[in-house]
């Protein structure tokens, strides 16, 4: 058996060479590259799962660099979900991607619009990928730090390869936010290190840091984090930049780099804080936290119910579900018990990663479908996709089947998912979470059959349709499937998700 | 022998047969989604032989039922939530009721939409609605019962908008306000049951403790409040039943199928889960719930009448009619005693026999003479006398004449009011009666006895019969079941006879 060590070291430098490779320019080192970064990451996400699920949670020090400083690679459960949901969307978009900017590339003719992603998409996605598996890796703070930097710059760069001064404008915003919260999250970093004079997570964990300062600390980290997630009302720059950028791109950013500032969050709260803030109400700092949650849940809603553009409308859509991921924070507690005394809820935290894993699959393909509706129109106007349900049956399969699962219609993860967030608020007598959970969950529907409505309306003059490549098509439709069928059977996935020094079972 | 009945006994008895019923009509629709839109003989082939297979294997639950054998099939979805699914008498009931009456369907629905275009997707989707059907009648548990009826909501709007017109895109988007605000309430009213009694599991006689309602009346009357706001829109109880009008705009095998038989009574199968399997009639009672029910039922069946009464519309006088009629299911699974839960629970499968009937003989009329009003539909009798003919049997069964169907119902409805000292039910069943016939006679006067009326457009002759033989056929045949459940309902194997076994042996 190929050792820990070995997978989820396979994880971060398989992209980085494949981006590597790509680099190399032509057709056929970009293929390479691509494929030597999906087939990486997708074995080392089986291996990680396996030998995890034996085993139990891993360490690697990188290179003999042990703690307090060092690099050293932790694995738990929680990074397993994740790394599977990065390796399964970034091979479908890499699928994608190899036909959506293949025309320019198989050209040879480098001027075009296109001829941008088609150079450098292979690349940047391939560095991202490299750092989205170091954030889910990471046993400490500064690397942390140092991958969601790589992960900021290289998704900022993909915003602007679409070439527009649109593009520019929203991914020179977007870079400027990263930062900030990046600036952030370095200095609570440096607080922290400066009290315990630690960075491994595991070491913080086990100091269980108190003080104004590690409060502090977590409170700068979080609001950085929170800009970097596009947390409502830190999320103004989200669908510009999102609507922006490329489809397959869209798709990366929505799916995965949101959410590697969110499990930063994850790891913070729950795995080094353990749901206490040193010194200060806890319980007061998770319901605000939720409260930001539902805003999202609400504000993005209407939001997305008001575009006329489609990929903004999925952006919004981003947006309000990444408030269900908030409002998991204060359904963890059990409100008899004191916070941090050990009585979590199991319910809240699987469905809270539940979500995030289903929506990261749900929404990949809702803007890989969307790019082929747009594409076929060569317009990003809802109302100009009209007869789509007649010329491209599969992509707004893709897409229904995506949204369905994001409303938690069943059977889909999503349902899954808001079954369980759902059944802890009112396990707990939460009404006023189950409320807004449900009132969500109606708004998803309707703006993603505000879609569909669209779909199916014959227009009256059909205009010019551009033939979209089968495997466009097939790639949305896959990752849509996945999601759906994540609902069949969750169990083994929330097992999964309990083996580690996260949540009720530390 | 021994090897036989060892055989029987094996086939009968197995475990995944209940599964298998879902699966005989899942895989074909899951194939007809994978076709073409020309290869029509391979469509209706793969139709045939689920509508056939599930038939069978319906029958061979049924038999295992018979001796005694409970069939159950169970999957663990999340920890603590199984999937699950079980064969019991009242289960089979409505699955009975449901793969009998799909496979008849399916015949009329090939007749009905020769010719028509976007073919596969409603074959498709026709399949998956009555997978879901099948499931929620024998889930096992609330949790089962959610996932199958919002299942059901979705399979169906692709049916009811299939014309794609103004009008179908609109009752489709009513339809999906109704149904998906439902779907919420339930989602919450189960996930509060289950925080509150710990559980969700079906049980007879009822699975929460009377004790837990005694201290908690005020939690559990909300929680059986959201439940009844998640089936009530269904069973289109008066004022959520306005979607249900509105979706005649399907075409005539949907009305007839769907809102004849699964969808509304997928609600009204959630109710009697409601009311016996989650509080047990007893608690209900006890916290004022099922007289609630009761008397919503009575507004229900009085208003619906009236409607009917008003429409000219022959699809909309019966979707009226529906309203109306479902509620006679309500009331009497909403009362104390046994012989009125046999009235109720007897009426989903009489009403659905000769409702799908009606609704056969309207699209046969729409089809064959481009008739879709009462006032044009004189002397059609002379020029259909079949149709005509079922349309009668149907029309007089919901009356409640004798020996028909809907006799034997309102007979046991009748002595279930009196048994469980609910005298006031009496009249409201007397008046809504007469209003049956108030609405239903003068159709039968006007064709059988006006005279022609000039509007017709006579397009629909068929080689042998009045019309196309798959359209004519399915109809005398629902008509003959409704005439022999009436005049056999003495008999063990009737419909009657069964619900008779189901309250008997306490399955309820």
């Amino acid at each position: 058996m190929i050792s820990v060590e070995i997978w989820s070291t396979l994880a971060i430098v398989a992209p980085v060479v494949g981006a590597l490779v790509s680099l190399l320019g032509g057709r056929r080192s970009i293929l390479a590259g691509m494929t030597l970064g999906a087939a990486g990451s997708l074995a080392s996400a089986a291996g990680l799962y396996l030998t995890v699920r034996v085993n139990g949670v891993a360490r690697h020090a990188l290179g003999g660099w042990g703690r307090p400083l060092g690099i050293e690679l932790y694995v738990d459960g929680l990074s397993v979900v994740f790394v599977a949901l990065a390796a399964v969307v970034g091979t479908a978009v890499g699928v994608y991607a190899s036909i959506y900017f293949g025309e320019a590339a198989s050209s040879g003719d480098y001027s075009t619009p296109g001829a941008r992603g088609a150079r450098y998409f292979a690349p940047l996605s391939l560095f991202l990928w490299a750092g989205l598996n170091g954030v889910f890796l990471s046993g400490d703070l500064f690397n942390l730090y140092v991958m969601l930097e790589i992960v900021g710059l290289s998704a900022a760069a993909l915003v602007t390869l679409a070439v527009t001064a649109k593009a520019t404008q929203a991914g020179m915003r977007y870079l400027f936010v990263s930062l900030s919260g990046s600036m952030l999250f370095l200095l609570g970093i440096a607080i922290l290190y400066l009290v315990h004079g630690t960075l491994s997570l595991e070491q913080l964990a086990q100091a269980r840091p108190s003080g104004l300062a590690s409060a502090s600390a977590l409170a700068l980290m979080t609001a950085g984090l929170a800009a970097k997630t596009a947390l409502f009302p830190l999320h103004a720059w989200l669908p510009p930049a999102h609507a922006a950028a490329p489809a397959p791109a869209s798709a990366i950013l929505s799916a995965l780099v949101v959410k590697s500032a969110f499990y930063v969050v994850v790891r913070l709260w729950l795995f080094v804080f353990g749901l206490t803030l040193p010194g200060a109400d806890a319980q007061g700092a998770l319901v605000l936290m939720g409260t930001l949650g539902a805003g999202a849940i609400v504000w993005g809603s209407v939001m997305a119910l008001r575009q006329v553009s489609l990929k903004r409308l999925i952006a919004y859509s981003t947006v309000a579900q990444l408030g269900y991921l908030f409002v998991m924070f204060p359904l963890l507690t059990q409100p008899s018990a004191d916070a941090g005394s050990g009585a979590w809820s199991v319910d809240a935290w699987s469905g809270g990663m539940y979500h995030a894993l289903c929506h990261g699959l749900a929404k990949a393909a809702m803007f890989l479908a969307a790019g082929n509706m747009t594409y076929a129109v060569a317009d990003d106007a809802i109302e100009s996709i009209s007869g789509v349900a007649r010329r491209l049956p599969m992509s707004l399969l893709a897409f229904g089947l995506g949204g369905l699962s994001l409303a938690g219609v069943p059977p889909s993860g999503g349902f899954l998912a808001k079954w369980l967030l759902l059944g802890a608020a009112l396990e707990a007598g939460r009404w006023i979470w189950a409320v807004v959970i449900a009132v969500g969950g109606l708004l998803t529907l309707a703006y993603v059959l505000m879609v569909a409505r669209e779909a199916f309306d014959a227009p009256e003059d059909p205009g010019d349709f551009r033939a979209v490549p089968r495997r466009m098509e097939w790639a949305a439709l896959a990752l849509a499937v996945v999601a759906v069928l994540l609902g069949l059977r969750g169990v083994e996935i929330i097992e999964l998700l309990q083996i580690g020094g996260v949540g009720p079972w530390r | 022998m021994e090897v036989m009945r060892a055989a029987v006994s094996a086939a009968t008895g197995w475990t995944a047969l209940p599964l298998l019923v879902v699966l005989s009509s899942f895989v074909p629709g899951l194939c007809i989604m994978l076709l073409r839109e020309e290869q029509h003989a391979l469509r209706t082939t793969l139709n045939l032989v689920g509508a056939v297979l599930k038939v069978l294997l319906v029958g061979l639950m049924l038999w295992g039922v018979a001796l005694g054998v409970r069939h159950e099939w169970s999957f663990e979805v999340l920890p603590g939530f199984e999937l699950t699914l079980v064969g019991d008498s009242l289960a089979l009931l409505f699955v009975t009721l449901s793969a009998g009456l799909w496979l008849v369907t399916t015949i009329y629905a090939v007749g009905y939409l020769e010719g028509s275009p976007n073919r596969t997707r409603f074959f498709s989707f026709f399949s998956l609605c009555v997978t879901a059907t099948t499931g929620l009648a024998m889930a096992g548990d609330l949790f089962t019962f959610v996932l199958f009826y919002e299942a059901l909501t979705w399979t169906t709007y692709p049916l009811i908008v299939h014309r794609g017109t103004k009008e179908a895109v609109q009752a489709g988007r009513t339809y999906l306000v109704y149904t998906l605000t439902a779907g919420a309430f339930l989602m919450v009213g189960a996930l509060s049951l289950n925080a509150l009694a710990g559980s969700v599991d079906f049980q007879a006689g009822g699975m929460v403790a009377p004790e837990a309602v005694a201290a908690a009346p005020g939690a559990y009357t909300l929680v059986f409040l959201l439940l009844l706001a998640g089936v009530g829109v269904k069973v289109a109880f008066f004022p959520l039943h306005g979607w249900l009008p509105v979706a005649m705009v399907a075409p005539a095998p949907v009305s007839a199928l769907l809102h004849a038989v699964a969808v509304v009574k997928a609600g009204a199968f959630g109710l009697l889960r409601l009311l016996h399997s989650i509080f047990g009639i007893e608690v209900a009672t006890g916290l004022g719930l099922a007289q609630f029910v009761a008397g919503l039922a009575a507004v229900t069946i009085i208003y619906g009448s009236l409607r009917a009464l008003q429409q000219d519309d022959l699809k909309r006088r019966l979707a009226f009619s529906t309203v109306s009629q479902l509620s006679y299911i309500a009331l009497g699974a909403a009362l104390l005693a046994p012989t009125a839960h046999i009235g109720g629970v007897v009426h989903l499968v009489h009403q659905g026999i000769m409702k799908i009937t009606l609704f056969f003989c309207a699209g046969l009329l729409s089809e064959t003479l481009h008739v879709k009003k009462v006032s044009e539909m004189g002397g059609v009798a002379r020029r259909m006398p079949l149709t005509m003919l079922a349309f009668s049997v149907g029309a007089l069964g919901m009356i409640g004449l004798p020996p028909l169907a809907g006799f034997a119902s309102k007979w046991y409805l009748g002595i279930g009011a009196l048994d469980s000292g609910a005298g006031w039910a009496i009249p409201v069943l007397l008046v809504s009666s007469a209003l049956n016939a108030a609405y239903f006679l003068p159709i039968l006067r006007t064709a059988w006895f006006d005279d022609r009326n000039a509007i017709w457009q006579d397009v629909g002759r068929g080689r042998w019969l009045e019309a196309d033989w798959k359209l004519v056929v399915p109809a005398l045949v629902t008509a003959a079941l409704a005439l022999a459940a009436g005049v056999f309902a003495g008999a063990p194997w009737s419909p009657l006879g069964w619900t008779r076994l189901i309250v008997e042996r306490g399955v309820l």
